[in-house]
């Protein structure tokens, strides 16, 4: 029972992971409807960054903070020159500008850091609880923190602020937005930052979860989270968070106890692809098509 | 020419089967498709299966490996029909996934060691290697071309571009878009699994990594460098990406970011193209011939 307890930890903990990479796509395709591949790369400079500046100045929060606002400005500037041109064409041309943009991240990351992997040697300053025979270490309950308040703060924005009224706004209709007085262009730029900066986030748990940093860590999240957002309704951020968090906990249990041939990766495809298959626009969606 | 050239251009060639068959789904019938090296591997393999297990000639396989690929693209054409746009992209990706890890983690397919020892073709009692596998390459580049060019002037290829430019008022006038993008997908898959089979010969060596969801992209970024929906697209996007790794050797470092550079700029300021609709050389060379004309 013990270590069912400790997988199923587990998997919650792999499954906020994908929920906090998850998030920015899910904004970020809910705005513009452009598969954001290159997000994943932004989670690799994340974890990049926040090496860094970890390494040389020791604080954890100093890294965090520098790879978020690194982040947060490489997200705008992939925005302003590359995606915003190409909106007038078929969605598949700012998909393959997504992925060349996540290959020259990649490439980058390993030209200027090498191919080897990085270790990133932080403890998370959370205390250790122990239910019974049960201990969840600090680094669990600091995962599970960290991405319930990302959580709270993009509910609250999203729901509360006049900000998430004009970024649910932009999603329906850019020009009937702009003709009502939102300022579109703004709104995209702001919700590219915060996505970036939660991928930022993102990357530097991971980096510290697995201890390690390497040049094509984003390469799997990049299409997983693709699945997940599908499976979730697209642009539906209530749907992404719980498609991931069923997929980390799925992942894990499923490796524990059943013996099955493929490897965890292609699960979430099998699943995208039931999914869509049953109701094609995903579990969550109040969209009618695509 | 040198055994160095020839054995750059049977890849080009083979590449460009493949190509022509991605440029249908996704050039003709306009359905973005993102797992094709998924179909060129499903080629590759039964080819492979078939001759070094099954004993058969390239000749006796060839007509299984082309059924086989097509009736799996039309298996994964059926979602396309009910799934638009961004989802069929995922999809795509999804089936490409898929299929790179049933031969990665199946013992049937070799698993992580591939499958090796695959004989060369014969051809009424000749060896196939160098310049006449090249010739045989060439052929069926050929073919497939005059088969795309014959489906784009067919009624299907003429159902399917109807259908790519405005799908309600297609469908209004009786084109079924069941039936001609089912047909995309049975011709483009079967068009990958040719250059699959050729890629097995060509190689003799095959494992799952050669046709993962890189091999996709690359595949789409030949259509899209040389022009989606144009008949000399595949060729030409084929040629420039086959030789441009060859021109960047002396910088093997920096090769694949060049290369990546090169497609994002592409896309970002020539999408249709180098020879689609609006593209630089189509403006310059079409204002140049008008003149000659007047």
């Amino acid at each position: 029972m013990t270590l069912f307890l400790e997988q199923l930890l587990n998997g919650l903990a792999m499954g906020s992971i994908y929920a906090l990479i998850t998030l920015g796509l899910a904004l970020v395709y809910g705005i513009l409807r452009i598969l954001h591949v290159a997000h994943a790369g932004l989670y690799t400079v994340g974890a990049y960054v926040g090496l860094f500046f970890y390494s040389s100045s020791g604080s954890l929060l100093i890294a965090l903070g520098s790879s978020m606002a690194v982040c947060a400005l490489l997200g705008v500037c992939i925005e302003r020159f590359v995606y915003f041109p190409l909106l007038k064409f078929p969605p598949f041309v700012p998909l393959i500008g997504s992925i060349s943009i996540l290959l020259i991240i990649e490439e980058v990351c390993r030209l200027i850091f090498g191919p080897h992997i990085h270790a990133f040697p932080a403890s998370l300053p959370f205390p250790e609880v122990s239910l019974g025979s049960l201990s969840i270490s600090s680094m669990l309950i600091g995962v599970y923190l960290i991405t319930l308040v990302i959580l709270f703060f993009l509910w609250f924005l999203v729901k509360k602020t006049s900000f998430g009224l004009a970024m649910r706004a932009s999603s329906q209709d850019i020009e009937i937005a702009e003709a009502n007085g939102i300022n579109a262009r703004r709104t995209i730029d702001l919700t590219f930052v915060i996505g970036s900066a939660v991928a930022a986030v993102a990357g530097v748990l991971v980096g510290i979860y697995y201890n390690q940093v390497y040049p094509t860590m984003g390469a799997v999240p990049a299409y997983k989270s693709l699945a997940l957002i599908v499976v979730g309704g697209l642009g539906s951020i209530q749907g992404a968070v719980f498609a991931s968090l069923l997929l980390g906990i799925a992942e894990t249990l499923l490796i524990g106890y059943a013996n099955i041939p493929l490897p965890r990766d292609a699960i979430a495809f099998i699943a995208m692809i039931s999914v869509l298959m049953w109701k094609p626009t995903g579990l969550f969606s109040s969209r009618k098509g695509a | 020419m040198n055994s160095y050239v020839i054995t750059v251009g049977t890849f080009i060639l083979i590449q460009a089967i493949a190509a022509c068959g991605l440029n249908v789904i996704v050039g003709f019938a306009g359905q973005i498709s993102l797992g094709h090296a998924a179909f060129v591997g499903i080629g590759a393999y039964s080819a492979a299966i078939l001759s070094t297990r099954f004993g058969m000639t390239f000749w006796e396989a060839l007509p299984c490996v082309i059924a086989i690929s097509g009736s799996i693209g039309f298996l994964c054409g059926l979602p396309s029909i009910r799934v638009r746009e961004d989802f069929l992209a995922i999809t795509t990706i999804g089936v490409n996934f898929i299929v790179e890890s049933v031969f990665l983690y199946v013992p049937f397919f070799g698993g992580a060691l591939g499958i090796g020892g695959i004989p060369r073709i014969y051809f009424w009692g000749i060896r196939l290697k160098g310049a006449s596998f090249f010739l045989l390459c060439l052929t069926f580049f050929i073919l497939a071309f005059l088969l795309v060019w014959l489906f784009s002037k067919s009624w299907a290829g003429l159902g399917c571009i109807s259908l790519r430019e405005e799908e309600t008022a297609a469908s209004t006038v009786g084109i079924s878009s069941v039936k001609y993008k089912l047909f995309a997908f049975i011709l483009g898959t079967s068009l990958a699994g040719l250059s699959g089979a050729l890629y097995a010969h060509a190689m003799r060596f095959i494992s799952a990594e050669d046709f993962g969801f890189p091999a996709s992209v690359m595949l789409l970024s030949i259509i899209v460098l040389g022009g989606m929906g144009t008949l000399w697209g595949p060729l030409v996007g084929a040629i420039i990406l086959g030789f441009l790794p060859e021109l960047f050797r002396p910088f093997a470092e920096y090769r694949l970011l060049m290369y990546a550079l090169l497609l994002l700029c592409m896309i970002r300021y020539q999408p249709s193209g180098l020879l689609g609709e609006n593209s630089l050389a189509k403006n310059v060379f079409g204002k140049l011939l008008q003149r000659r004309v007047s």
